[in-house]
């Protein structure tokens, strides 16, 4: 089995400066306050790299990749 | 076994003596009352109907002897009394259900929890724990919940016993994983804690839920029922409505608006519930007078609830404000004629984004209304457009 990634935002950390929606518009947008919304399911293989930055690049640390199953 | 049997609930709390006469002392548990958790298929009583074995096993896994209880008594839902009740009346039957958890999950301590404003339950605990021989006694120590909505949520008690702070944290980690100074915390809900009590007890089950009504209802307050009795039964033995209702509530706050007509044939349980698209939550059920104006009482619920967010996630501290102001433009008639929609988009755009789900609540809450009221939203919002032209 491939791992599936996904993006999570943890929200407490996140300020809503809005720099991952910039980077991977295909997988997020803001919010009317400047939150993210990330879009549902998997990162597309091709996204990933992009994905990877987008986590490297918030300046709070508020995004992270996890494994696309879920606990409890 | 109904958990409010025995004395008249209005007498105040059961002895430890009375309690012991009357239902015998805390069994001789075997490693098997989690299968019997399981198998009964209790679900939590503070809201969110989680498994109680899932929970237990998780904790049990972890705890090599370290593990803490906490007893969730904050009973933070505004319309909610049955925790109190509970605990005013048969504060025995929650510490049996925390010491036997606390056996079972080879727990180090024993945390009461309670709301601090619900002074009479405290009183009755502390008296019923200090009732109680040790070593049981000495596990236990009490902490008071701040009267706030949030600080009843999971993460929040936790976040208060560690640091003082009753705001949720980001999960994971998990209560189960690392709660009270770092150790595996079992997080339960004083009825759910009851039933296990009753469950643990030969031939006892855990059948019954509950309930407090509230609105037009001849005797609001805490009722006790066989789940499966539908909500028509209940409003009946509760003397039934004293004001034909507009809407009934069911699960409060974090609950969903129901047409009467529909409602009454509701059965109460959490399967069935579930298969309508509702929950039980805390287990409130209320009734709106046709005389009042849903739009305005949905303005005001949401007021609250954004009121109580803590502010720490701006899709939740923002968008349910937000809404809540959206809310009462609507019912004030200053809206500018797309309130409603923005309604409709924010609430679906803000489930799922906070670190508890305090704005998932709200927004059910919501929806249900938006639904349930579209003829009075429609004509508040008409109206708006009338005075603006
Ligand atoms: C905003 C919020 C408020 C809550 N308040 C309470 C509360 O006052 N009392 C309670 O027992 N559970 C409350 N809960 C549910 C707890 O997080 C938790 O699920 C529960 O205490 C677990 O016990 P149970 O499984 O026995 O229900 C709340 C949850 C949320 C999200
Ligand atoms: S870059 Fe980080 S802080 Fe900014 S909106 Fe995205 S997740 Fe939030
Ligand atoms: S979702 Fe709301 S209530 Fe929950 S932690 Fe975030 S801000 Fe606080």
């Amino acid at each position: 089995m491939s791992t599936e990634l996904k993006l999570v935002v943890d929200r407490i950390k996140c300020d809503g400066r809005g720099l991952c929606a910039e980077l991977l518009p295909e997988l997020i947008r803001l919010d009317d306050w400047g939150y993210p919304i990330l879009a549902p399911g998997p990162i597309p293989e091709h996204l990933r790299a992009l994905a990877q930055r987008a986590v490297e690049d918030c300046p709070v640390l508020a995004i992270a990749l996890r494994r696309a199953e879920r606990k409890q | 076994m109904r958990l409010l049997e025995g004395p008249e609930v209005g007498a105040g709390a059961e002895s430890y003596a009375d309690h012991v006469r009357r239902l015998g002392g805390v069994p001789d548990l075997g490693p098997g009352l989690i299968g019997t958790l399981q198998r009964s298929g209790l679900a939590g009583r503070g809201g969110a109907a989680f498994p109680t074995a899932v929970k237990w096993q998780a904790v049990a896994e972890r705890s090599r002897g370290q593990a803490v209880v906490v007893v969730n008594g904050a009973e933070g839902e505004p319309r909610s009394q049955k925790d109190r009740l509970l605990m005013s009346a048969r504060p025995h039957l929650v510490l049996d259900g925390a010491f036997i958890a606390a056996r079972v999950l080879r727990a180090r301590r024993v945390i009461v929890y309670i709301g601090e404003r619900h002074q009479s339950a405290r009183a009755a605990m502390l008296r019923a724990v200090a009732e109680r021989p040790d070593p049981e006694r000495g596990l236990v120590t009490f902490s008071a919940a701040p009267a706030r909505y949030v600080a009843g949520a999971e993460a929040a008690a936790i976040h208060f016993l560690n640091e003082g702070v009753a705001t949720p944290t980001t999960v994971p980690p998990y209560p189960f994983e690392r709660g009270v100074g770092g150790a595996p915390t079992l997080v339960q809900n004083v009825e759910t804690l009851a039933h296990v009590a009753s469950l643990a007890r030969p031939g006892g089950a855990a059948s019954t839920l509950l309930l407090t009504l509230a609105g037009g209802v001849a005797t609001a307050g805490v009722l006790e029922v066989e789940a499966g009795v539908t909500i028509g039964e209940a409003m009946r033995r509760a003397g039934g409505v004293t004001e034909s209702p507009r809407a009934v509530l069911v699960g409060g706050y974090f609950g969903s608006w129901v047409e009467p007509e529909r409602a009454w044939l509701l059965a109460i349980d959490h399967e069935s519930l579930r298969r309508h698209g509702l929950g039980l939550g805390c287990g409130v059920i209320g009734l709106l007078p046709a005389s009042r104006c849903p739009v305005c009482e949905t303005a005001g619920i949401m007021r609250y609830l954004a009121s109580e967010s803590s502010a720490q996630c701006g899709p939740c501290f923002f968008g349910l404000r937000a809404l809540a102001d959206a809310c009462t433009r609507i019912s004030e008639g200053s809206s500018d004629g797309h309130d409603l929609q923005r309604l409709q988009r924010w609430a679906a755009e803000v489930a799922g984004r906070g670190s508890c789900r305090h704005p998932d609540g709200a927004v059910m809450f919501l929806a249900s209304s938006l639904d349930v009221f579209a003829r009075e939203f429609a004509h508040h919002t008409a109206h708006n457009l009338r005075r603006s032209a």
